[in-house]
């Protein structure tokens, strides 16, 4: 995936990386490099890996095998000084709903040993970045879903980290939240700051990542950049079809109709360059679905390809 | 150690919101405790015909017991609740780790700010001992640091128990069957000789009954024999409470 010589400027370097807890096998063996300015995703259903993975390039989980290097270091070596180098938006945000909004980012950033009055100048800077400096004296419990991730990324950005590692930096927020965190995780990027997120949702990992890997089952199943990802695994539409409710026909009569079909419970999908050809044949053969969508293939196509499974379950 | 200052330092933030209600208490507990069981049940007693319990007026008998305890109580609260919370309810700890702060920075400033925590309370305690009259020695100001010392030697074991748990329903069994009896039998209302020999051998093995021992000769003055082994059992209590703390928490926090 990478040449040596990117290797040896990569900011995260793991080969035949894992993690075994007592009776489970978390990450298996898995490769990957991540260059400076790059975002990386680690895409894939719960239960895959990506947060184990993501806790041990956070220096806070020790691999139980491989090679891992973050910032040219040794994790279980150089924890600390690491992570003095790493901003992290957890899965679960970790606020301090006892203290001020900007009180999180004053006491955050003196973990960084930061000093008071650099705290307080980054703190007024995060605020206007993730738009809650009307907010600052606010409570943290009486923000809403959104603004607490926006408030967790200002503080993982408090000590100006070179590599920004996000575990599903938008689960659980509506729309509009998530294309406000969308639109700050792009600027930083713009900035030069190295994204690593992990998602479970294929448009969050179109929108951001140059490059992504796709987990399943502790494994990485594919890698690449979206766009080859989907070239590679997919074909470039798809023609989703409904049918009323036990009326789904039988697959020797789409025969022919596609590259590839995928039977779901609640859909057929069929995988073809020109999804309006395949739409005017479908009918040719008498077939009534209840609707029918042409529509391009995303990572969800992928990702369906690969484990004969939905990301979502 | 700059990373435990930087915990303390993270404890001092919160408990400046929410120092004025603390520290009211921890006058409120004394004066009330002094008040009913000191003065009103020891007026009684020093009518009766024993007048005073080891030598000394009730309410002086009584109070430096009460200070150790009390400590044992506060350290069992401070180590049970609010550990999960900033373990599991809350992550303040993942948050921390996420930083250069380690475990062990986390596990020293716990300790340092629990110690802070017995210390405030314990010298409230003492004021209202002195305004009691019912410290008659010099040394009974080393009363409080024996007090510290007991609420450790409870608060480290406790602390070790807590980061094993994943809910707190074992936290309220701790309060009945451990904290509860010792404040009953351990030696704070009536001395600990007038137990039957099975109870006072338990009493003994565990930390109260020594640093109430401890805590009272101070204070009232009459310098103990066994105060070196008094001594030694609250220490051996913290310090392996310490260490096992530090293991149980290593495992928990960084699996």
């Amino acid at each position: 995936m990478a040449t040596p010589a990117t290797d040896a400027n990569a900011l995260i370097h793991a080969r035949g990386l894992t993690k075994r807890f007592a009776n489970l096998t978390a990450v298996d063996a898995i490769d990957f490099d991540v260059g400076r300015g790059e975002a990386f995703g680690f895409l894939g259903p719960n239960g895959a890996g990506k947060t184990s993975t993501m806790r041990m390039i956070g220096c806070v989980s020790s691999p139980s095998a491989g090679t891992l290097r973050v910032l040219g270091m040794n994790p279980d070596e150089n924890g600390p000084r690491i992570r003095a180098r790493l901003g992290v938006v957890p899965q679960s945000d970790t606020l301090d709903v006892e203290l001020h909004v900007d009180e999180n980012l004053l006491t955050y950033a003196r973990y960084f040993g930061i000093r008071r009055d650099v705290a307080k100048r980054r703190a007024e800077q995060l605020l206007d970045f993730v738009q809650l400096r009307d907010r600052a004296r606010d409570e943290v419990e009486f923000l809403s879903g959104g603004m607490k991730r926006r408030l967790t990324i200002a503080r993982a950005l408090v000590n100006e980290p070179e590599l920004l590692l996000l575990d599903e930096p938008t689960t659980g927020l509506d729309p509009q939240a998530r294309h406000l965190v969308w639109d700050r995780l792009y600027r930083l990027k713009q900035q030069g700051v190295t994204i690593v997120l992990t998602t479970h949702y294929m448009d969050e990992a179109e929108q951001l990542c140059d490059r992504l890997v796709v987990m399943d089952k502790a494994k990485i199943v594919a890698f690449g950049s979206p766009r080859r990802l989907i070239d590679q695994y997919s074909t470039r539409e798809v023609l989703e079809l409904r049918f009323p409710i036990d009326s789904t026909p039988a697959l020797d009569k789409l025969d022919g109709l596609a590259d590839r079909i995928e039977v779901l419970p609640d859909r057929v999908l069929l995988y073809t360059h020109d999804g309006e050809a395949a739409a005017v044949a479908l009918h040719s053969r008498g077939l009534q679905p209840e609707s029918s969508l042409v529509r391009r293939s995303t990572l969800e196509d992928v990702f369906l390809r690969l484990t004969g499974r939905s990301l979502i379950e | 150690m700059t990373g435990a200052l930087r915990v303390l330092e993270h404890h001092l933030t919160v408990y400046r919101r929410t120092w004025k209600g603390s520290v009211f208490m921890s006058f409120v507990s004394p004066v009330l405790f002094l008040t009913a069981m000191g003065l009103g049940l020891g007026s009684l007693i020093s009518r009766g015909p024993v007048r005073t319990v080891d030598g000394v007026s009730y309410v002086a008998f009584l109070a430096p017991g009460l200070l150790a305890a009390t400590a044992m109580q506060s350290a069992y609260v401070e180590t049970t609740y609010p550990i999960m919370a900033r373990m599991q309810w809350l992550r303040t700890y993942d948050g921390m780790l996420a930083t250069p702060i380690r475990v062990l920075d986390v596990l020293a400033g716990e300790f340092s700010w629990l110690a802070v925590r017995l210390a405030l309370s314990s010298c409230a305690f003492f004021l209202v001992m002195v305004l009691f009259g019912t410290v008659h020695s010099g040394l009974g100001l080393l009363a409080i640091g024996v007090a510290v010392l007991t609420g450790l030697a409870f608060g480290a074991p406790i602390f070790a128990f807590t980061a094993t748990q994943r809910t707190d329903t074992s936290f309220a069994l701790i309060g009945r069957l451990l904290i509860t009896p010792l404040f009953l039998l351990g030696g704070v209302f009536f001395p600990i000789h007038q137990l039957p020999q099975l109870v006072q051998g338990i009493a003994w093995i565990t930390p109260l009954a020594h640093g109430v021992a401890l805590a009272r000769g101070l204070a009232v003055g009459a310098a103990s024999p066994t105060a070196g082994i008094h001594l030694a059992v609250l220490l051996a209590y913290a310090a392996i409470g310490i260490v096992a703390a530090g293991i149980t928490l290593q495992r928990r926090l960084v699996p």
